[in-house]
């Protein structure tokens, strides 16, 4: 059986390395299944999320030769088996231990949003075309892959201030709902930050679910924000009334 | 080795163990309550097995074929389980499936359309009518999105990545659970007055599984070792539609979808061959039925390429598959090369659910154990000897609601427990042993031969010589996963999880075999080729096992009488 050499990153927040494994190949083999190898029978305290191996749950991103993606979509076959098939975690993440990241930051940032919430006296019917761009938002398995190539969280890491395009898709979603009543507007603004978004569509690249992030999630909400805030007819009605 | 007194403690008067859609559910209802709620789960929130649902969520809406009634989908429910079902939970499941799916909608949800707005439904196999809400082959997500979002508003607290290894009793009633951090290896002591276990299915003794890494049996094998009852072990379906080709991805689901949409089974000659098995129903046969004709022709010579059946939907129109069927369209282009708008898919059974479970009270959830409630997979009744696709998601909202409820006003009627630190010592002592053996075989190797014998002798068909081989098989594993070792430190380690899962997955299995060598019938999803009739004295009585001393034990429990109401909609010919 052919044989492979696949680069783990070993280590925890003190500090580690690549490990080379030998795995043999399989027809049809996806990256995970390489990993799931090595585990059982060379390193059984390799660290590694997965749950459905199905690319519906979102767990096992990892950034394969140094493209973020999940392990259980990436086919062995479609990577260069000549050489060394390199196996890394999430950059933008604190790291736990080889391939587990500490994605915490990310339920926190959740629970800002405020939830769905009907209008009052609204009656349940909806027409299916109203509801199909909420339903690309809400394809979201929360891989967090977006926000670990968002440039203002990897490079800038800007955590304290910004959501990242996993929660604005989800806003969006809330936001685009045809019979939410919120207003998460000034949220987006002061919360969230999508100020410091200038859309270079990293984020749409690497989405496994294939979700217009920065087209139909992104872009329409900083529209919002700039009718709310920065429309000068707007802004001279709230002056004259003395608005906030 | 610290004491519990050094233990990360915490208290709630609801713990919940398990985040998928009946935890999650039971969590809402409890904080609604006013209880104050944890929920534990082994993975982090949102990724449980729940997301893994495709096809969507059995209620009797009656949105698009108006004659539908919870009445309907109650005959559907214990004709599917082959009468073996618990008819309370039967009826209470198809009375109030619609207003739990209401209920989603107002949390958020938001499901495919009917052309008059409402709620689209669509046909499964077993089910009379167009039933199934959902949201094209995702409806799991939504679910477990809408619920995840709705429960962390209302503020419960989430202990993620977290694994429970026991439950602590305080006398007879239960008082608290122990466990560790995937994180740290520290470990954790819960103190509550009610635990609602909602930890979901066994599939991972099994080598060809639709089921996750989590999908150990952990709740059924916590409730055992606590003297819980376990009902009906010996129901295990297995889903006719996985994939079989290639094989790092064998077993995964193939939604019934697929089917329910108008997806064709043929064998390798063309042959549609649900016409000799189930010619009324086809394809939409339930599923006990249709995984044993696929594995009939594959075992006759009949089989595709990969040794499954083919199954196709690309007579239907490109743009419709990919509409309400997106997941399995990228599926089987990603990882099997197939288009299936195009050609037939290769799909063969896999082991998908037990209808077996902790035995409750069909109002309540309440176990035998005071104060220990259970729901969804990891509860047994609802499905009888057979659970029809789309029973499960409703399944989930409805006795997830009731055990949340019963279990918050539990909590409101007793006092604190007390917590026993010989208890936790010993739970302590019991998941560090293996890294105290400086010989002995790996977790992994004896999880791979406890697959392979489940998968040989505890299987689709079943027969006395297999099975009491299995039991033989299973002894020898027990003692060999008790010197098994474990390497590296504590810190977010899979082999040492993995060695305390093993531990759960070898006492359900065990449970399972006893239950389907002492049925001497076939009935739904228990075949036997020894006995291959159903048989009128077996359909009278369950099976319980139970942990007397050390031994595992079972007896028979006979079946409540059905009100004569309930019968009459049964003999009702629809």
């Amino acid at each position: 059986m052919a044989e492979v050499t696949v680069r783990v990153f070993r280590g925890d927040r003190e500090g580690g390395k690549p490990v080379d494994y030998k795995v043999p190949i399989t027809e049809g083999m996806v990256v995970l299944d390489a990993v799931h190898s090595i585990q059982a029978n060379q390193a059984p305290d390799l660290a590694v999320r997965w749950n459905c191996k199905a690319a519906k749950c979102g767990s096992c991103s990892a950034e394969v030769n140094g493209r973020p993606r999940l392990m259980c979509k990436t086919r062995m076959d479609s990577l260069p088996l000549d050489q060394p098939v390199t196996v890394y975690p999430m950059k933008a993440f604190p790291l736990i231990k080889d391939l587990a990241t500490d994605v915490s930051w990310n339920y926190k940032v959740n629970q800002k949003i405020p939830p769905f919430q009907p209008r009052p006296g609204v009656e349940w019917k909806m027409d299916q075309r109203d509801i199909d761009r909420v339903q690309e938002f809400r394809k979201c398995i929360e891989c967090f892959l977006c926000q670990n190539v968002c440039h203002v969280l990897r490079d800038h890491d800007k955590k304290d201030q910004f959501g990242g395009p996993r929660f604005f898709v989800r806003t969006a979603g809330l936001e685009m709902h045809p019979l939410d009543g919120v207003n998460r507007t000034r949220m987006l603004k002061e919360q969230l930050g999508i100020g410091f978004c200038n859309i270079t569509k990293c984020c749409t690249e690497v989405c496994p679910e294939e979700i217009h992030i920065t087209d139909n999630a992104i872009i329409p909400l900083k529209e919002r924000v700039v009718d709310e805030f920065y429309d000068p007819i707007t802004m001279l009605v709230h002056k004259i009334r003395g608005a906030k | 080795m610290t004491t519990a007194s050094q233990h990360e403690s915490h208290e709630h008067d609801v713990l919940i163990i398990g985040a998928g859609g009946a935890g999650l559910r039971a969590a809402i209802e409890a904080l609604a309550q006013g209880a104050r709620v944890g929920v534990v789960c082994k993975s982090l929130l949102g990724k449980a097995h729940t997301v893994m649902a495709e096809g969507g969520l059995a209620a009797a809406m009656a949105n698009v074929d108006k004659a539908d009634d919870w009445r309907t989908h109650f005959r559907d429910t214990m004709r599917g389980g082959k009468l073996l079902n618990n008819w309370h939970m039967a009826q209470l499941h198809a009375q109030e499936a619609p207003d739990r799916v209401r209920e989603l909608e107002q949390w958020g949800a938001l499901f495919d359309r009917t052309a008059d707005g409402e709620i689209l439904q669509r046909a499964f196999g077993g089910h009379t009518f167009k039933r199934l809400c959902h949201v094209g082959d995702r409806t799991g997500l939504e679910m477990i999105r809408t619920l995840q979002d709705r429960g962390v508003h209302m503020g419960f607290d989430v202990y993620m990545e977290c694994t429970i290894t026991k439950l602590l009793k305080d006398g007879d009633r239960v008082a608290g659970a122990f466990g560790y951090w995937r994180e740290t290896g520290n470990f954790v002591t819960f103190k509550a007055k009610s635990i609602v276990i909602a930890t979901g299915g066994i599939g991972k003794s099994w080598k060809i599984t639709s089921n996750s890494w989590e999908c150990t049996g952990d709740g059924m094998a916590l409730a055992y070792e606590a003297s819980a009852e376990l009902l009906d072990m010996e129901f295990v379906q297995f889903h006719p539609t996985g994939m079989v080709w290639p094989p790092g991805v064998q077993g995964l689901l193939v939604t019934e979808a697929v089917r329910g949409e108008g997806g064709l089974l043929r064998n390798k000659s063309g042959e549609r061959f649900m016409e000799k098995y189930d010619p009324k129903r086809m394809e939409l046969s339930t599923r006990d039925v249709v995984a044993r004709s696929i594995y009939t022709e594959v075992k006759e010579g009949r089989g595709s390429p990969h040794g499954g059946a083919f199954l196709d939907i690309s007579h239907k129109p490109a743009e419709y598959v990919k509409r309400k069927l997106p997941s399995m369209y990228h599926q089987f282009k990603e990882l099997a090369d197939v288009d299936i708008t195009k050609g037939p898919m290769e799909v063969g059974p896999t082991c998908h659910y037990v209808m077996g479970g902790i035995r409750v009270e069909a109002e309540t959830g309440q176990s035998s154990v005071p104060g220990l409630f259970a729901a969804g997979e990891a509860a047994a009744g609802l499905h009888g000897a057979n659970r029809l696709g789309g029973n499960s998601l409703s399944d989930l909202v409805v006795f997830g609601r009731r055990a949340g409820l019963a279990a918050a006003e539990h909590a409101k009627k007793v006092t604190a427990p007390a917590l026993d630190t010989a208890q936790t010592e010993q739970a302590e002592r019991e998941v560090l042993a293996p890294f105290g053996r400086s010989s002995g075989e790996s977790p992994y190797q004896i999880h791979h031969d406890l697959q392979e014998t489940m998968q040989n002798l505890v299987g689709i068909f079943r027969t006395d010589e297999d099975l009491r081989h299995a039991l033989t098989e299973l002894e020898k594993l027990k003692a060999r996963a008790a010197k098994m070792r474990v390497e590296g430190s504590r810190v977010f380690n899979p082999g040492w999880h993995l060695s305390r899962d093993l531990q759960c997955m070898l006492t359900v299995s065990e449970a399972c075999t006893h239950a389907a060598l002492a049925r001497k019938e076939s009935r739904g999803a228990h075949s036997r080729l020894d006995y291959p009739k159903t048989e009128d004295a077996w359909g009278a009585k369950n099976h319980v096992i139970v942990k007397k001393g050390d031994a595992m034990t079972l007896f028979e429990a006979p079946r409540p009488a059905m009100p004569q109401e309930l019968q009459q909609i049964l003999a009702e010919d629809k």
